[in-house]
């Protein structure tokens, strides 16, 4: 196998791009597909502050290390959700991470803030742990994101998890959660921006980058997570995959050109009425918002306004470079 | 050769030499799914790997339904 760019030995093949990397000109192929998913979907700015939310995992760190090497300002926020041993590692790799390479770490962590975990908060509250997880860092991302005046909030979506989520809300024609299935959400009143600028790159990608970039992340997958919907959309869509090389590519981003625009009038529907929850300020369409009320059923302490008591890590100044 | 899988964490012992892609299709694993690693480093998928390997298959697939 040879390097489509130098034709020096390979170490990765992206068969939807019928090209073959060495380590050098694998980054860069990562740069350029980052670059190009920001420029594109006209994400953020040089000069925006951004805010990235950190697992611990391969992707939330892929994309933190190609933003500051494409010369961004970022710091991380890392959400402790209580999940046993898991939580602890996740939260060392994020550290780690962080200090090594002097960026700004905010840490907010649920059972120490809220009285409650996932595991068993989801158990009280009977919601599926994802759920719950999912409910959680949504709502606490916005909250930092707003109060630590960020521009915009970065998550690290991939292809595959895009394509898992379309290909799930198409089998069961959510039409209000495909019209908001896109890589750019605007900020609205209590919501940042929000964007995912790894669209462009499948998770083997974000894997391999981290690899080769000598990045360590946490492999073991969520033990919350065994067995959910979302894994088994995407062993499917891996199996079309492949037979068919670009048919993830293909199916989400010919989503984004030819049919997102059919379902904004019902997202944009689903976006009305929205006031604030009586006890945390958030946007809600209800008196309290899901969150409160997880942490109500879970049996933890309802929150003041504006409950999260953000931690920022000192590690150092964020690195900054030039935009390339 | 000594072959590590994840998801449960587990070692097996396989005959070589054989190459990435026919070791995978051996154990049934789908390469758009995970990753080859040896000595830290990636092994692309036509090297042929010897008795005296010891590599990992990293799995790639992740996330919550959130």
């Amino acid at each position: 196998m040879k390097c489509v760019t130098c034709r020096g030995p390979a170490i990765i093949d992206i068969r939807r791009h019928n090209s073959n990397f060495c380590a050098e000109h694998f980054i860069e192929q990562c740069h350029r597909q980052v670059r190009k998913a920001i420029d594109e979907f006209e994400m953020f700015s040089p000069t925006d502050k951004l805010l990235v939310a950190v697992s611990g995992g391969k992707d939330s760190l892929a994309i933190w290390d190609l933003l500051i090497d494409l010369g961004y300002n970022a710091d991380g926020l890392y959400i402790g959700l209580g999940i046993g041993e898991y939580s602890d590692t996740s939260r060392e790799y994020a550290r780690a991470y962080a200090q090594t390479r002097n960026l700004t770490l905010i840490e907010v962590d649920i059972p120490s803030t809220f009285g409650f975990d996932i595991p068993n908060g989801s158990r009280a509250a009977k919601r599926v742990p994802c759920s719950a997880c999912g409910l959680s860092k949504r709502h606490l991302f916005d909250e930092a994101a707003i109060e630590g005046g960020y521009d915009v909030l970065i998550t690290g979506h991939n292809l595959d998890d895009e394509a898992a989520v379309l290909f799930g809300n198409t089998l069961h024609w959510h039409t209000e959660y495909l019209g908001r299935q896109l890589p750019v959400l605007p900020a609205r009143e209590g919501f940042p921006k929000k964007v995912k600028p790894l669209v462009r790159l499948a998770e083997r990608e974000t894997a391999a980058y981290c690899i080769v970039k000598g990045i360590d992340y946490l492999v073991d997958e969520c033990p919350m997570a065994a067995g959910n919907k979302h894994l088994s959309y995407k062993n499917a869509l891996n199996e079309i995959e492949a037979m068919s090389p670009g048919a993830k590519h293909s199916f989400y981003f010919g989503f984004l050109d030819r049919a997102a625009a059919f379902f904004e009038v019902e997202a944009s529907i689903d976006r009305e009425g929205l006031g604030a929850c009586a006890s945390c300020g958030a946007p809600t369409t209800s008196e309290i918002c899901a969150f409160c009320r997880l942490v109500d059923r879970a049996g933890g302490q309802l929150p003041q306004r504006t409950g999260v008591t953000a931690v920022s890590v000192d590690l150092g100044p964020t690195r900054s470079g030039s935009v390339q | 050769m000594k072959v590590r899988l994840h998801n449960p964490r587990r070692d097996l012992e396989i005959e070589g030499p054989i190459t990435i892609i026919n070791l995978l299709a051996q154990l049934d694993l789908n390469r758009e799914a995970v990753l080859v690693v040896r000595d830290g480093e990636l092994v692309p998928g036509d090297e042929s790997l010897s008795n005296s390997d010891s590599i990992e298959i990293r799995p790639v697939i992740s996330g919550g339904a959130s």
